[in-house]
């Protein structure tokens, strides 16, 4: 509370704290609010698209057509998706980038406030344009979120919404990763090196540089559809000289940076949470930047490894092959890190602790799947089954959305002011953890038996893991709705948090007051 | 408030989505060196005069053909497969048909497999280099003069070339 008291004194000739009323929220170019709408948003968005992920695994609890047609089946794995990608995973990096990141490198807001707010507010535009497709006359998109042509060419009329709704998020991105960068270049406390920059700063730094160069491309390669499909030209028109396989090029230029994407800023996440709960600094602080920067470069060159059976000569298979198993380097550089910072710590276990080192051993089962499906003569048979399912929903579900839980759990104290319900938070965790290998684990098997993904029905020699895995979707979905107790509960009251909140907690953010005040760091700290 | 200084994350978006763009030309360069598409190359006359003919070979060239999207068309090989000799030219027809009451264009796009094999298919003359009109109900045949390159790689001994027929009435109007 001291230091609350001393940023008071500090700040009360211009500090007025927020205004009053809704208003509030709609022009805030405050870091702090703009977090919490992000973070608000994603939630959100994360129980929409997980009521469609239960459609899904409700239609397939059986073999044959059960409860909804197969267009709609489609226009479900297709919207699922696009919400769980660009309206949960990556709103909820950018919400936690916005609160945390100026607190980490002492700054007292991001670098460019205004641009931050709109980046926010055109977010929920871009998802009403996108959702309202499912209303429309011939449905929403039914391509799969590859949206691949000529098939997503014989969308109704959503078509013209989806692209659109995919450059507003791209728009939106673009921007809140410039703010990123420009805070991080701009705005760090005297004496803040780049080497000296929590592991969580570091990764978004090199997360914000993927993002403003990858997401353009999908903005070309959508708007090469759009003319496609309306203006006459035949990018992917092979009658008019193109070819449909061009867009897939496209596609994984962006796509398979977006992935790492949507993975670096977990790696950030999970960095701090080991070493507060370990009580030791992070094992290879050096090494754990390089390797992050080696990842993402190594994600520019990569991306046809999604695309091996469309036909490619041995060299390419053999060059796309060899470059994304050798990912599985910085990656195993990371995992070795996490295991070592545990290694003789005095480790104790609360529930972000607990959501970390999940996310470290479940990230790692869906690491070496996706070394299995790296290997050209292997990803022949395992391609588009519901192996590389299991797979990317391991790397995305106990993956980011575990390290994102994690990250919540960790910093809600500094947020509210209040603990969380620590016995709510493991009952949380333990029940997620089960749940989602109840739900993804068996599909590693029936894909192995050759189960086509994005199929509504199924040969009956796959129906045990399929009533397996929908029964720990209902498990895992419901469970989710303990995080929201544990939200609220922390917002309306609980434990007072101590200024540092975890023991083992170091860093600038840990330095102001719990709950953080409105504006932090007017004068800047100064770091030695 | 300090200036903005970091150009540099305007002009990165701006670059790379010129960049994807610029991928289109580049995957044409690319597919046209390493024929990775199945796109097959033309040759002139003059070029295939210089040609040599391995008279102790035998490549037998396949022909296929596909509608796209249930074009209202008959569309086939006049022959299904030849054994030609490397560096001879060949000529070969297709026929195709309008089954409707009004009159259509059509475009052949053509694609060979394997796809290592395209770049020594050889056309100079191809009913595909242009598009076909054709009056209500017309049928016709439509050559192609082909030859086999013969430094094609002595491991393949077949050639599959395909065409798909594309109804284009849509795009020309």
């Amino acid at each position: 509370m001291n230091a609350y008291s001393v940023d008071h004194i500090h700040d009360d000739h211009h500090d007025h704290g927020p205004p009053p009323g809704l208003m509030r929220w709609v022009t805030t170019t405050n870091h702090k609010d703009i977090g919490t709408l992000y973070l608000w948003f994603s939630l959100i968005m994360f129980f929409i698209g997980g009521f469609m992920a239960l459609i899904i695994r409700t239609e397939l609890f059986q073999p044959g057509l059960q409860i909804v047609d197969p267009h709609f089946f489609n226009q479900m794995t297709t919207m699922h998706a696009l919400v769980m990608i660009f309206g949960v995973v990556m709103p909820a990096f950018v919400g936690l980038a916005n609160w945390m990141l100026p607190m980490m490198v002492g700054a007292p807001d991001m670098a460019l406030p205004r641009m931050n707010n709109w980046s926010f507010w055109i977010l929920p535009f871009g998802f009403a344009m996108m959702l309202s497709t499912l209303f429309m006359e011939g449905g929403g998109p039914a391509s799969g979120w590859t949206i691949y042509p000529p098939l997503v060419l014989q969308t109704g009329d959503a078509l013209p919404f989806l692209i659109f709704s995919i450059h507003i998020l791209g728009v939106s991105s673009i921007m809140g990763a410039i703010n990123i960068v420009a805070t991080i270049m701009n705005m760090r406390a005297p004496g803040m090196t780049y080497m000296k920059m929590p592991l969580f700063v570091w990764t978004w730094f090199i997360t914000a540089y993927l993002l403003i160069a990858v997401m353009p491309v999908l903005a070309g390669a959508v708007t090469m559809l759009l003319t496609d499909k309306f203006f006459g030209t035949s990018f992917f028109d092979a009658a008019g000289g193109g070819d449909p396989v061009m867009f897939q090029h496209i596609f994984w230029f962006f796509g398979h940076p977006e992935v790492y994407i949507l993975i670096l800023p977990a790696f950030g996440i999970v960095s701090e949470i080991i070493p507060t709960f370990s009580r030791k600094k992070l094992f290879g602080y050096s090494s754990m930047v390089y390797a992050t920067a080696s990842i993402a470069f190594l994600s520019f060159i990569v991306w046809a490894h999604h695309m091996f059976t469309v036909g490619m000569p041995l060299a390419g298979a053999l060059f796309f092959m060899f470059t994304t198993m050798l990912i599985a380097v910085p990656t195993g550089v990371k995992v070795f890190n996490w295991v070592s910072t545990m290694w003789r710590g005095a480790m104790t276990f609360e529930t972000p602790m607990l959501f970390a080192i999940g996310f470290v051993i479940m990230f790692t089962i869906g690491g070496f799947s996706g070394l299995m499906l790296a290997m050209t003569p292997i990803d022949f048979q395992y391609h588009d089954t519901y192996f590389v399912v299991a797979h990317f929903h391991y790397v995305l579900v106990p993956g980011a959305i575990f390290a994102i839980i994690a990250g919540v759990y960790y910093w809600i104290p500094k947020w509210t002011g209040n603990m969380y319900d620590e016995k709510l938070g493991k009952a949380h965790f333990w029940l997620s953890t089960i749940f989602v290998n109840v739900l993804f684990f068996p599909m590693h098997f029936v894909g192995l038996a050759g189960m086509p993904r994005r199929i509504p029905d199924y040969a009956v020699q796959f129906t045990d893991f399929n009533q397996i895995a929908t029964i720990g979707a209902f498990g895992f979905g419901f469970a989710q709705i303990l995080l929201l107790v544990v939200v609220i509960k922390c917002i309306r009251g609980g434990a007072k948090a101590t200024d540092q909140v975890w023991e083992g907690a170091h860093g600038l953010e840990w330095s102001v007051a719990s709950p953080a005040p409105y504006h932090t760091f007017s004068p800047q700290p100064v770091v030695k | 408030m300090r200036r903005f200084k970091q150009f540099h994350l305007i002009v990165i978006p701006v670059a790379m989505f010129g960049f994807g763009y610029l991928m289109v030309p580049i995957y044409d360069i690319f597919c046209d060196i390493t024929g990775l598409n199945g796109k097959t190359s033309s040759i002139s006359q003059a070029e295939l005069d210089v040609l040599e003919t391995d008279q102790d070979r035998r490549v037998r060239v396949e022909f296929i053909s596909a509608l796209n999207q249930g074009a209202q068309w008959n569309f086939y090989p006049e022959v299904k497969s030849m054994k030609v000799t490397p560096g001879k030219s060949y000529t070969t027809t297709y026929t195709a048909t309008n089954r409707l009451d009004q009159s259509m264009v059509g475009q052949a796009v053509p694609s060979v497999a394997p796809a290592q094999a395209a770049t020594y298919f050889n056309k100079t003359e191809c009913f595909c280099f242009v598009q076909q009109s054709f009056d209500p109900h017309e049928s016709r045949q439509m050559p192609l003069v082909f030859v086999v390159d013969p430094e094609l790689p002595d491991d393949i001994n077949t050639l599959t070339l395909s065409y798909t027929f594309f109804d284009v009435n849509s795009r020309i109007n």
